[in-house]
């Protein structure tokens, strides 16, 4: 759907004046306000993913909000509990799987994978039994900033600060059990019970972030920017910060992309987050070739 | 310091371990693959419990009780390449990585945090350069070779500063030069700063110099005492009750032939008329192991 056909006017390139009429909508207002919040949650959590290499559990966790949401609907449930519920309780699944070693990834990654494929059927025969609910699949599946009342940002605000304070509270033992695993038990870390609570909170973000970007695009906020700061620097709090602007960057450039133009806000919010992650890409690969000639 | 009196009895992996070890001493834990040298130091970190009967003190209190005191350095594989966190904040992580929270920036105008900050970044700085990583220290610790890893760890296990650290393999997979350099950085930190290092070794020739007394581990007994009383065939034999004998090559270095489970001290992993170098060929500005070696030598042959 074109927004700006529905709009007072097109793309001026005077900021000020695009600003204002794009806030002139309420619903315009809250897509800012959720995109922000999720970009924020999702560049924190993001960090942590990227450095913990969970990125495929993150994905699992995000394609489970599809079955989650599209199976609260048929029940008559609202989707942001869908999502939610789907996704912790996922997270609590994968949390459960025995792990005999940290190299024991294969076997796990299979496991995961076959369910997750299972889910998403699930979540396709949930659409097809809701009948006229099929519109709905692409905001599903690739998102949609459009109708976001003012209810769900407050459920996104709330959940967000939640897990935020949560992530705060486990930050630096956190980044110890991933960093360095052996040593963070020898000192007493519960690094077990630490990798529980953040696949929770993985599994939050990805229900926060799939209400925006859609169940398949939850990558675009949750590892893009995260995988860029980490291209970009080695510094934990630099990093974080920076994965926290570039998030927050590509939503808003997406929310306005697509105001003004016909196509999704998924492809936007992807393309920009792409885009700054081959930047940061070859930026620092030149980089080290030009120290390594010099 | 009247340090740790290990005294293990009956377990099914080894026992009658009787050693003390003193402050500021270099033990090595000897011993073919599976004996439990590994073991030895969860024990003595409290991590596993001894069969009863055992009498084990570590730093004048029961195992696992001393935790800040011990410096501990896991047996380990490098870490993975892609891994993007610097040198320095995994040092910092040892410092207190175990504490909830998250530190807040240094810059917030809060009483004391300016101080504290402060105070661990000089901590941080001050070990690392004990062990001579300050020049890739703010490198991502991934894009760091083994050695270079294996000094920013043991900068790791000491910014505590412990009383007691326990290494295991910190010289496995690392090449030659590297192997003889963090062994005279071990053994520095040891005599100098006064600490108690018990290193699990396989391969006694790169600390042979710098050992202070040696456990020799074995299914059903262990033996300990001064290197070259210990590694001798008539005691390995003893021990292994086996025929063992150890050769001296012209360079110092002692090769075990004959053991239960043959070469235990993997000395076909280096050429044995290979020389000890001198010099070392990979020790950076700071870390002073020239004179270290002399003193060692001369211990050794004492």
């Amino acid at each position: 759907m074109r927004v700006v056909e529905l709009a007072s006017g097109g793309f001026s390139w005077n900021p000020v004046s695009d600003v204002t009429q794009m806030w002139a909508y309420p619903f315009m207002v809250n897509a800012f306000r959720a995109g922000a919040i999720v970009a924020v949650l999702a560049g924190c959590v993001g960090w942590f993913l990227v450095l913990r290499r969970q990125t495929f559990a993150g994905h699992s966790l995000a394609m489970v909000g599809f079955p989650g949401a599209a199976g609260a609907t048929l029940i008559g449930v609202s989707a942001s509990a869908g999502y939610f519920g789907f996704c912790v309780a996922a997270a609590l699944v994968l949390a459960a799987l025995p792990r005999a070693g940290r190299h024991s990834g294969g076997a796990e990654a299979a496991l995961t994978g076959t369910v997750q494929a299972f889910l998403l059927a699930c979540g396709y025969l949930f659409v097809a039994l809701y009948k006229g609910f099929l519109n709905g699949v692409n905001a599903l599946l690739f998102g949609s900033f459009l109708g976001i009342t003012t209810d769900q940002v407050l459920v996104l605000f709330v959940v967000a600060a939640a897990a935020l304070a949560g992530l705060a509270a486990v930050g630096r033992p956190l980044l110890f059990a991933s960093a360095d695993p052996d040593v963070a038990a020898a000192r007493g870390v519960p690094v077990r019970a630490l990798g529980t609570v953040f696949l929770v909170l993985v599994g939050a973000t990805a229900a926060e972030v799939g209400q925006i970007t859609g169940s398949l695009l939850v990558f675009a906020l949750l590892v893009m920017p995260a995988a860029t700061a980490q291209a970009l620097t080695a510094r934990p709090a630099l990093g974080l910060a920076l994965s926290v602007l570039l998030a927050l960057a590509a939503t808003w450039l997406g929310l306005v992309a697509a105001y003004y133009s016909p196509y999704p806000i998924g492809f936007y919010v992807s393309t920009f987050a792409f885009g700054g992650y081959v930047l940061a890409r070859a930026g620092s690969g030149t980089l080290r070739t030009v120290r390594r000639l010099s | 310091m009247r340090d740790a009196a290990v005294r293990v009895g009956d377990r099914t992996l080894w026992s009658g371990v009787d050693v003390r070890i003193e402050r500021g001493e270099f033990v090595a834990v000897l011993g073919p693959n599976g004996v439990g040298k590994s073991t030895l130091l969860k024990v003595l970190l409290g991590r596993l419990r001894p069969e009863p009967g055992s009498e084990i003190e570590v730093l004048g209190a029961r195992p696992g009780r001393a935790g800040d005191r011990i410096g501990y350095l896991p047996q380990r594989r490098g870490f993975d390449p892609s891994l993007r966190i610097r040198g320095t904040d995994l040092v910092r992580l040892g410092l207190d990585g175990d504490r909830w929270g998250t530190p807040l920036p240094a810059l917030l105008p809060l009483p004391g945090n300016r101080r504290r900050a402060r105070a661990a970044a000089d901590r941080v700085a001050e070990v690392i350069e004990t062990v001579g990583a300050s020049g890739y220290a703010h490198r991502s610790i991934g894009a760091c070779s083994g050695g270079e890893q294996q000094r920013l760890l043991i900068a790791q296990a000491l910014v505590r500063r412990p009383d007691l650290l326990l290494l295991d393999e910190p010289l496995d997979s690392l090449d030659l030069p590297n192997q003889s350099a963090v062994a005279a950085l071990v053994g520095r930190i040891c005599h100098e700063h006064d600490v108690a290092v018990v290193m699990v070794a396989h391969d006694v020739n790169p600390i042979l110099h710098h050992l202070d007394r040696v456990v020799y581990l074995a299914e059903g007994g262990a033996v300990s005492g001064r290197p070259h009383d210990v590694i001798t065939g008539p005691t390995l034999s003893r021990l292994y009750r086996t025929p063992v004998e150890v050769l001296r090559t012209s360079g110092g270095r002692l090769v075990v032939v004959g053991g239960p489970e043959a070469p235990a001290l993997h000395a076909d992993r280096h050429p044995p008329h290979r020389a000890r170098p001198r010099t070392e060929p990979d020790v950076p500005e700071g870390a002073r192991p020239v004179r270290h070696f002399v003193r060692g030598a001369r211990r050794a042959r004492g």
